[in-house]
């Protein structure tokens, strides 16, 4: 149970991007103390120098490419379904679902699955139900979509408002994830990392813009696919590529012995299951970083070949940190120079979330520990990118341009705005990242995911489909999602105790999707139908014309490219 | 041009099909995911089972299956969009004109 705490704390740290927690996990807490800083590894410093190396070559490329607001936002919306599928799963596989789903399994075995296929669900519903839709309807953000025939100034001061709380949590946990890992992988100080990537994001973002931001995320994709399938064939020819062999050899080493082969202690309370199921499911599908991928292919075709091929590529790189797992167990606690002797047991050198980087030790020498190493760092900068332009793009394209200008800007100063808003991002995510050093940040996952699923999808989605949303339901219901599951994140166990130090949680569950969700869209359908003023009749009036163009793309076309 | 496609039946009939098929498969999709939590939740000895006798438990297969079932659902609904549905739409705007 301990390592299994160390993992999910571990996990926890590594990255936003991570929704491994549940009642268990969240309420071990995060120890900041967890990863102790190693030799200094310059096998990784020099491939990593050497990642960086292409990507800021591709970044000058990028920028003597980028001359309007569509290719700064949206690649020119030249992307094609194949590369923004690389790309989107290159947003989405962090650091932390590599090295922490991988732990989860060494520790825990069969759980470890739990959360692999979470992670994977919401994406078929993103297709199903989004992702044609957004792109025939939107220009460069989520907001274009919720706002298109609703008032600007309102409705995308709430959309803007969700996704820079969640651009700015996810940026933290990060940040802070990063910090541990250049200790743990690099052997160099938290500053240095909290600053190197800080230093980048803004170089890639503010030069580079969409179409750096994306092939940094295609290599990252391509690099850690390639590295985490080469460590899953060294495990397979090891057992003469028999699941059989493994499984049996890994229950003999196991400490919990058969036990790992079936589901644990994870999962029990029913309530706390399924908020848990309809957070990873629906906060996927409310990110801003993911959406506003579906704004740089060309059409709806190429949109939904885009999740076809990142559900394929996300799915097939979980079942690999499955193997992972379970080569761990085998061939590195089985070695006594990974094991931590003084802590013994599974404990290894360097703490939890060391089993895939000590399993490419075993397998590939220093030479691919060096690799995979860089790799794990070289995935926190993808991914911190993305969330940078998203919430760049919301201050200038939401916020400025369509608030604050009404529309009335250039967009020579658009892009400019959005430029000095990565660089303020950049600033604060380096600022922030330093002071949560040392906090508790095992909130982050459940409050991101939870202002995603509770605010911003609910709102999406009445958008597109409700003929009856006007103004005053989008932005009541919106509140009432954003408002709602911050406060019950905040009076839940992982703030009100760990953080606050109260002796009991006021809400008691870990997620509030389960409450908060249902109460947006009940939400936004009251106050829509309640709502008789003169603009929702011509709200409402207006639904046809959108749902022709949601529908079938006529007038999409050029969006990308005016 | 919007009254003109508002009027046309294809265009009826492809939102009708495609919003019932994306809703079905919708549902199918949670049903699947949920199945799998409660069968978590409550199922713990089935899931760990063994298979035909050996280490390996009915719980993996099954896990594996439910990975295998988003990227499957995702491209039976990506086949027919990009095919019969597409079409459907290139014809309504060919007629718009």
């Amino acid at each position: 149970m301990k390592m299994l705490k160390t993992a999910f704390a571990a996990a926890t740290l590594a990255a936003g991007g991570l929704m491994a927690a549940t009642t268990t996990a969240l309420a071990a807490g995060a120890d900041m103390g967890a990863a102790e800083k190693q030799a200094t590894n310059w096998h990784a410093i020099v491939m990593f120098v050497i990642f960086v190396g292409i990507t800021l070559g591709i970044t000058y490329w990028a920028a003597r490419k980028n001359k309007t607001a569509a290719d700064f936002y949206a690649a020119g919306g030249g992307i094609t379904g194949f590369q923004n599928g690389l790309a989107i799963a290159g947003d989405y596989m962090s650091a932390a679902s590599f090295l922490g789903i991988s732990a989860l399994v060494y520790g825990s075995g069969f759980d470890g699955l739990i959360f692999s296929v979470g992670w994977l669900v919401g994406w078929p519903i993103i297709l199903f139900l989004i992702a044609e839709r957004l792109r025939n309807l939107g220009k460069f953000t989520f907001a274009d979509v919720a706002s298109y025939r609703l008032a600007q100034g309102p409705v995308r001061i709430f959309a803007a408002t969700g996704a820079l709380i969640v651009v700015i949590f996810y940026l933290i946990g990060q940040m802070v994830g990063a910090g541990q890992l250049i200790k743990l992988l690099f052997g160099l100080d938290y500053m240095i990392a909290v600053v190197v990537v800080g230093a980048l994001m803004m170089i890639y973002v503010t030069f580079g813009g969409m179409t750096a931001t994306t092939w940094v995320q295609i290599i990252k994709a391509c690099l850690l696919l390639g590295g985490a399938t080469f460590i899953a064939l060294g495990v397979m020819s090891h057992f003469g590529f028999s699941f059989e062999a493994l499984f049996t050899k890994a229950v003999e080493v196991h400490p919990k012995h058969g036990a790992i082969m079936a589901p644990g202690s994870l999962v029990t309370n029913p309530v706390d299951a399924i908020s848990l199921g309809l957070t990873l499911m629906f906060g996927t599908a409310g990110l801003p970083h993911i959406l506003m991928r579906f704004f740089t292919v060309p059409n709806a075709k190429e949109a939904r070949k885009s999740v076809f091929y990142a559900t394929g590529f996300i799915g097939y790189f979980y079942i690999l940190t499955f193997i992972i797992g379970f080569g761990a167990i085998t061939l590195v606690a089985t070695d006594p120079q990974y094991i931590d002797a003084a802590k013994g047991g599974l404990a290894l050198k360097g703490g939890g979330n060391m089993p895939a980087i000590w399993l490419a030790h075993a397998i590939g020498g220093d030479m691919f520990l060096g690799f995979i190493s860089a790799v794990a760092f070289a995935t926190i900068l993808a991914v911190v990118s993305g969330l940078t332009l998203a919430g760049a793009s919301a201050i200038s394209h939401d916020l400025y341009a369509n608030v604050f200008a009404r529309g009335r800007t250039t967009e020579a100063s658009e892009v400019r705005v959005s430029k000095m808003a990565s660089l303020g991002l950049g600033v604060i995510a380096v600022i922030l990242g330093i002071i949560f050093e040392r906090q508790n940040v095992a909130f982050i996952v459940a409050l991101t995911f939870s202002i995603a699923a509770s605010a911003t999808f609910p709102v999406l989605v009445m958008a597109m489909f409700s003929k009856n949303l006007t103004t005053r339901g989008a932005v009541i219901g919106g509140y009432i999602g954003l408002i709602g599951s911050v406060g019950c994140v905040i009076l839940s166990k992982v703030v009100w105790v760990q953080s606050f130090g109260f002796a009991d949680p006021i809400f008691p569950f870990v997620y509030p999707t389960l409450f908060t969700m249902p109460a947006a869209f009940i939400g936004c359908w009251l106050f829509s139908a309640l709502d008789n003023s003169p603009r929702a009749q011509a709200e409402r009036a207006a639904y046809p014309a959108q749902a022709i163009r949601s529908e079938t793309g006529l007038g999409a076309e050029g969006a990308a490219s005016h | 041009m919007h009254d003109h496609i508002r009027n046309n039946p294809k265009f009826h009939e492809l939102v009708t099909k495609r919003t019932s098929f994306a809703w079905t498969l919708t549902a199918i999709m949670l049903i699947i995911y949920f199945g799998f939590i409660l069968l978590i939740a409550y199922g713990k000895a089935f899931l760990g089972t063994s298979l035909s006798g050996g280490t390996t438990t009915i719980g993996f297969p099954i896990g594996v299956a439910v990975i295998l079932s988003a990227i499957v659902l995702t491209g039976i609904y990506v086949r027919r969009a990009n095919g019969e549905f597409d079409e459907l739409n290139r014809q309504i705007i060919e007629e718009s004109r």
